[in-house]
């Protein structure tokens, strides 16, 4: 072999390394890589730690579920990650990669034009709050697509916003229409197709589907799957209900009181929960195919952040709670493949 | 088989909408959101009857018209063999000491100025039964030791502002229970709360039921948990009861075809259940002009033309089950 040969050879493998996607081992492209993510709300009384050292990381055309109760930072998780939350909120951490980029050193311009809606959009609960009232669906629409795109007129945004409708299933006079003539559900589809309107790679959707009737959710979990398949979207999807998160997300991350406590597969985490929290959480939701069951709870409140509590955040509520887990805080361990969860006592308690 | 608690007849309440100048001055006829049109179902003494359905399905109304919150337009209540439905003043009030409300929202349903011990009470001070602050502290910390709010030396003097969700919907039910009445209406009583806590509240609900053979009209949106709370159920669409009987054969034998859309709609806590065909189309109507026939005819697979002009009433399917549909 000559040295010029070896030379290329070695730049090759250089060039390929610098070139080469963030890849985990499944081959699946990374677009979204969180480590130790914290966001701290300052107020009177000291700092409320909503999120508190938070990692995960999310596949191209994934579905990452995020379950919790109220006050658990899920929607301080998504706040942060697009970083629209409310003055007082101190966000901190290690990195927040998203497609090469970290968007906690990004500079609030460049947030703005190039990442927020464009490359990361998000669907909210309450539909009516986030359209403007007394502006056509179509119009609104438009106006996203102006904002971010040079060289667009307003009649061709105006076409776009009709395919835009079309594609979530509503019919091209909606492009007419005010907010307040469309019902619950096909305003959240309108709200969808806003969010679209740039192609973004990753959708957070926040209870997108909370305020509405199961039929309606039922369609419009149908309707993000398939478009989710079609545009190749990346979707972090928050929510309170066990079975709603069941039935749309590959992956499964259960918060609690700002920590990460289980995460893995969908199958993994929800069939064979693991942690004491997951484990109660999933009993207690009812399912319409089992028969009668007494009801499981979980005694107690989860804990004030403004001082949570010494160790795991979960032991004044577990039931197997020892000495260990009010004092040490348990990390991550892998139980299985990609199934990770925050207990001291995973995998020697039965 | 004894007497029913409660029994409702060919109820119907009609919410007159506001007319235009131009429609008054054409003289045409008001229009009404049909919220309850001709329902009728018994609740016998400590059973819990659900009554089930999407929003605007006219759920709610009927249980405040069974508390006579609001005064039906026709149709009979009839309240342990008593008609009630005209019923007014000393009567009305002593119905009300035997039947009572838990709301959805325990944020909103409790005054914020009013301290527990007073907020519990008020019912026995409305009704005169109170004599003495003795009374009133003692009577308030019973009902909170029944809600298992103990001890309750540590509730009976804070506000609603700072109690949790839970506990404030426990002050709501101790409240329903100074009167120890037969018959509660509990409207939603655990959608705005957490599911850990939603558990301990529903099996409070059952525990209440047990001690005092209390029969609860149940309304909720959520089959999942109806299925596990209630004996029997009626599910609604557009102000009619489509189907009802024995909750586990309802639900697990659905006859009409909304029923079935509802349970096929439900997300299922197991992800590799995706959420399968759904064979109904659209959304609710509105209430104030329903279709013809029968009202679920536009987002029916099945229709037929008969179903488009005649409406189907309830017809027996077997013990204890009937629903309104001509294919059945």
């Amino acid at each position: 072999m000559t040295r010029a040969s070896a030379l290329f050879a070695r730049l090759l493998k250089i060039y390929n390394h610098i070139t080469q996607p963030l890849v985990d081992f499944q081959g699946i492209h990374v677009l979204l890589e969180v480590k130790n993510l914290k966001v701290y709300y300052d107020v009177d009384k000291g700092s409320v730690r909503a999120v508190d050292g938070v990692s995960f990381s999310l596949g191209s055309g994934e579905t990452l579920g995020v379950v919790g109760e109220s006050g658990c930072g899920k929607s301080s998780l998504a706040g942060a990650l697009l970083r629209i939350l409310p003055s007082n909120a101190r966000v901190e951490g290690d990195t927040v990669l998203f497609d090469g980029i970290d968007l906690l050193k990004l500079p609030e311009e460049r947030m703005r034009r190039e990442v927020r809606w464009k490359r990361i959009a998000m669907v909210f609960q309450g539909s009516m709050n986030a359209l403007n009232p007394i502006i056509r669906v179509g119009d609104q629409i438009a106006e996203a697509i102006l904002l971010h795109e040079n060289g667009v007129s307003k009649k061709e945004a105006l076409e776009r916003a009709v395919e835009l409708l079309e594609m979530v299933g509503l019919d091209r006079s909606t492009v007419r229409r005010y907010p307040f003539e469309l019902s619950g559900g096909q305003r959240q589809r309108a709200l969808i197709a806003m969010a679209l309107a740039l192609n973004p790679k990753l959708l957070i959707a926040d209870e997108p589907t909370t305020a509405l009737d199961v039929i309606v959710q039922a369609q419009l979990l149908k309707l993000l799957k398939g478009l989710q398949n079609k545009l190749k979207l990346s979707i972090l999807f928050i929510s309170h209900d066990v079975a709603v998160i069941a039935s749309i997300s590959d992956w499964v991350a259960v918060m609690y009181a700002g920590k990460i406590v289980e995460m893995g597969k969908a199958g993994d985490i929800l069939l064979e929960p693991t942690h004491p929290y997951t484990q109660a959480l999933v009993n207690a939701v009812p399912s319409i195919k089992e028969t009668r069951k007494t009801f499981k709870f979980i005694a107690g409140q989860p804990p004030d952040l403004l001082d949570p509590p010494p160790g795991c955040r979960f032991h004044p509520r577990c039931p197997y709670a020892n000495e260990k887990c009010r004092s040490e805080e348990p990390l991550h361990i892998e139980i299985g493949k990609e199934h990770y969860v925050a207990c001291h006592l995973a995998g020697d308690r039965e | 088989m004894s007497q029913p608690l409660l029994k409702v007849v060919n109820l119907r309440k009609w919410f007159p909408l506001r007319r235009s100048i131009s429609d008054t001055l054409l003289r045409k006829p008001r229009a009404y959101i049909k919220a309850v049109d001709g329902i009728s179902f018994e609740i016998m003494p400590g059973e819990i009857f659900t009554l089930a359905g999407e929003s605007g399905c006219g759920k709610t109304t009927t249980g405040r018209l069974t508390l006579k919150l609001e005064e039906p337009d026709s149709g009979q209540i009839v309240f342990e063999g008593r008609d009630i439905s005209k019923a007014q003043g000393d009567e009305l009030k002593e119905f009300r000491k035997k039947a009572q409300i838990i709301f959805q929202d325990p944020y909103e349903s409790l005054n914020p100025l009013m301290k527990v011990v007073d907020i519990v009470t008020e019912p026995l001070v409305i009704h005169a039964l109170l004599d003495g602050r003795e009374e009133k502290i003692e009577a308030a910390s019973k009902a909170l030791e029944m809600v298992a709010l103990t001890p309750p030396e540590n509730f009976l003097y804070r506000f609603p502002h700072e109690l949790s969700g839970g506990q404030r919907q426990r002050v709501a039910i101790a409240r329903t229970l100074v009167l120890k009445p037969q018959y509660i209406v509990a409207d939603e009583p655990v959608s705005m709360l957490d599911v850990s806590i939603r558990a301990s509240i529903l099996k409070l609900l059952l525990e209440i039921r047990e001690k005092f053979g209390v029969a609860y009209l149940f309304i909720t949106h959520d089959l999942a948990l109806a299925k596990h709370i209630s004996d029997r159920i009626a599910i609604m669409y557009l102000g009619k009861i489509v189907e009802m009987g024995d909750s586990e054969k309802v639900l697990t034998d659905p006859a009409h075809p909304y029923t079935k859309a509802l349970i096929a709609a439900l997300p299922s806590p197991d992800p590799h259940e995706k959420i399968g065909e759904l064979p109904i189309i659209g959304e609710v109507v509105s209430a104030a002009n329903p279709p013809p026939g029968c009202r679920f005819h536009p987002r029916c697979p099945y229709a037929m033309e008969k179903c488009r002009v005649i409406e189907p009433p309830l017809i027996k399917l077997r013990e204890n089950h009937v629903a309104a549909c001509h294919i059945l």
